[in-house]
């Protein structure tokens, strides 16, 4: 076990990919000599290389492509995108391209592409660099959608999805990079499942990302007077793990489940339906959710913190399914 | 590209090709036969479509064939192929069979892609045909990728790109030109200038309509060639390929061009003028080649006429494999959405 932070592991994920896959290598936005916008490469061009540590010029759409395209012709490429909200600039490429090259082609043709990005507020940074779209791109059969929340997922997703021959879209909240929490020295983690980080027996709290440190910050709150709240970490949210949510639920009777996304059409809400159509009889009061205001992310701090779920209003909906 | 309109034709054909092929027999006769099949295997689509036996969109390349012929003939089995939804002749002559193109328009599942594809998602990974893609615009990325992972493991491929016209107007081909440049990737960008995209006439949407200067632009060798020459495109698109496979980067052709039939199926061809057309018919590629080979003693009436028997006689034989197909099972629709099952 080492003490590490969030970025510390996605670093080390990266510099262990590249030394033990030779088909892999890194393309993106200032992955390069400027480390990473969120230094998550820091120091990898000097050990890999600008073969394997390329710098892309500000073409979204192409570089995304690009990527599709040195995975069918046989490479592992990670394509870092800098933030969520530039992905929509390569929406086509990983919507019209990645997820339906297989199907299309009658299983002939995959494509073993990692897209990496930032999601997520909580820095001020306003409306463009803020959103949560990680509920949309879990709507599109074809790509597997993972949010590593721990140190541990933070470390260890990227091989795995090095692994799959599908793409994977990574997640990485932003608010998480400081992050700092124990890591095993050998880390070995699967992208198909959920898992439970805090057993408890009334509600079950049901979350993925940036919104699950705080979902067990609320579960402390709640502790304290007495409320025992489980929380289940989604982890992957294309394919759901499905059996996993109805077991939390079946046990707690009450679902409370919080997305950082908007409320309307969001990841939440399926998630929901399927709790509603796998253990209706079983649940003691009506499933609840706390999403993000359906607003532009502010720029304010105090708009801004009112726009996300937070602890307490986590530990208030929690309240009211009692 | 768009003088007056005195003669009421606003893109006047070029002047058909001529002077002697400069090919010995056997390769001079391949180009037609290659020709020929694209179009009598067309020809019987449209039928077949009238029919109902193939539906969705079906996008002819009448017309357009010594493109497809003088290119495709250049390339070599490790070399990878992407083209775009008017894709059928770029299939065939890479090896797909032709039964396996019937097939699959008629949703078959002996189809090059299972029946999940269609006229406009022929895809045959043995020989490195990654589609068939009915984004504008949406191969050239995947080109440049194509292209990074040969160079990136020192394969000596080539990634030809097909597009028309109207993917120069999309970001994508701005994007990957720059890229392709900038990294120095072996690809070949084959723009397919028919004129039109889809019902919009070039100079209605393009600022510059010179294509070579937009790929000059990105510091990348342009050549403009008359794509109704079979020999004209054979010999631009070797020189070029060539170079690209030496190591030189990246190059531009823009091969002119003209679809003879509509857009697609459901087009009633109300943007341009039918003695434009017919003009350009008159130029065909097909029946300009067979007159030149005719007159340079490579071919006679006879050998046409055996030449074209055999192409309808494989037509016939597609058409046959495609009827004795069988559908994919509906128990299979989810199959192959991911490698390995979810």
């Amino acid at each position: 076990m080492t003490r590490i932070s969030y970025r510390e592991a996605l670093r080390l994920a990266l510099q262990d990919g590249l030394r033990r896959e030779p088909r892999a290598f890194l393309m993106g936005e200032d992955v390069g000599r400027y480390g990473g916008s969120y230094a998550i490469s820091k120091g990898l061009l000097e050990e890999f290389g600008a073969e394997r540590v390329r710098d892309a010029p500000l073409s979204e759409l192409t570089f995304v492509g690009a990527g599709i395209g040195a995975a069918l012709g046989g490479l592992r490429p990670i394509v870092e995108v800098m933030t969520v909200n530039f992905s929509l600039l390569a929406l086509d490429q990983i919507v019209n391209t990645a997820a339906l090259f297989r199907h299309m082609s009658g299983g002939q043709l995959s494509v073993p592409l990692v897209i990496r990005m930032a999601t997520g507020a909580g820095r001020q940074l306003a409306a463009q660099h803020s959103h949560s779209f990680e509920g949309w791109y879990a709507h599109i059969p074809g790509i597997r959608i993972v949010a590593p929340a721990t140190i541990e997922d933070a470390r260890g997703m990227l091989w795995s999805a090095l692994q799959d021959p599908d793409t994977v879209l990574v997640f990485e909240h932003a608010q998480l990079y400081n992050m700092e929490g124990e890591c095993p020295d050998t880390v070995a983690v699967d992208i198909a499942s959920a898992k439970l980080r805090r057993a408890g027996t009334q509600l079950s709290i049901i979350t993925y990302g940036g919104c699950l440190p705080k979902a067990l910050e609320a579960a402390e709150q709640l502790a304290a007077e007495g409320i025992e709240a489980e929380v289940l970490d989604l982890r992957v949210l294309r394919p759901l793990d499905t059996a996993s949510i109805l077991a939390t639920v079946r046990k707690t009777r009450r679902a409370l489940v919080v997305d950082e996304g908007w409320r309307s059409g969001s990841l939440a809400a399926e998630v929901m339906a399927r709790i509603v159509e796998g253990a209706f009889y079983e649940l003691d009061a009506p499933p609840a959710r706390v999403c993000s205001a359906e607003v532009p992310m502010p720029y304010a701090k105090h708009l801004e913190d009112a726009a996300l779920p937070q602890p307490a209003t986590i530990a208030a909906a929690a309240k009211r399914l009692l | 590209m768009s003088e007056p309109r005195a003669s009421g034709i606003a893109h006047p054909a070029p002047p058909p090709p001529s002077g002697p092929v400069p090919y010995g027999r056997e390769l001079a006769l391949r180009l037609l036969q290659d020709m020929l099949r694209i179009r009598r295997l067309e020809e019987k689509s449209a039928e077949l479509y009238g029919a109902g036996k193939i539906r969705g969109f079906l996008h002819l390349y009448i017309g357009e064939e010594a493109v497809a012929a003088g290119a495709m003939r250049v390339f070599a089995p490790e070399d990878n192929i992407v083209a775009t939804y008017r894709e059928h002749g770029q299939a065939l002559l890479r090896g797909v069979t032709m039964g396996a193109i019937m097939a699959e328009m008629y949703g078959k599942r002996e189809g090059c892609s299972r029946g999940r594809g269609g006229s406009m998602h022929l895809f045959d990974a043995a020989t490195r045909f990654f589609g068939g893609n009915a984004i504008v615009g949406g191969g050239l990325p995947l080109a440049a990728g194509l292209a990074l992972a040969a160079k990136l493991q020192g394969e000596p491929r080539v990634t030809a790109c097909f597009f028309g016209d109207g993917a120069t107007a999309e970001g994508a081909f701005h994007e990957s030109m720059n890229l392709a440049a900038l990294w120095k990737l072996p690809v070949l960008f084959l723009c397919e200038n028919n004129l039109y995209a889809m019902g919009t006439a070039i100079e209605r949407a393009e600022s510059q309509t010179d294509l070579c200067v937009k790929a000059a632009a990105y510091a990348m060798p342009a050549q403009k060639v008359d794509g109704m020459d079979v020999v004209a495109v054979h010999e631009a698109v070797k020189a070029a390929c060539a170079r690209v496979r030496a190591g030189g980067g990246p190059a531009f052709l823009e091969l002119c061009t003209y679809r003879f039939r509509a857009h697609s199926m459901f087009d009633a061809e109300l943007y341009r003028d039918k003695a434009e057309v017919e003009q350009w018919k008159t130029r065909g590629p097909i029946h300009t080649f067979s007159a030149r080979l005719k007159a340079q003693g490579l071919l006679t009436e006879e050998e046409f006429l055996a030449i074209d028997a055999r192409v309808l006689e494989e037509v016939r034989a597609a058409v046959e494999f495609a009827e004795a197909g069988t559908w994919e099972p509906v128990e299979d629709l989810e199959k192959d959405v991911y490698t390995s099952a979810p």
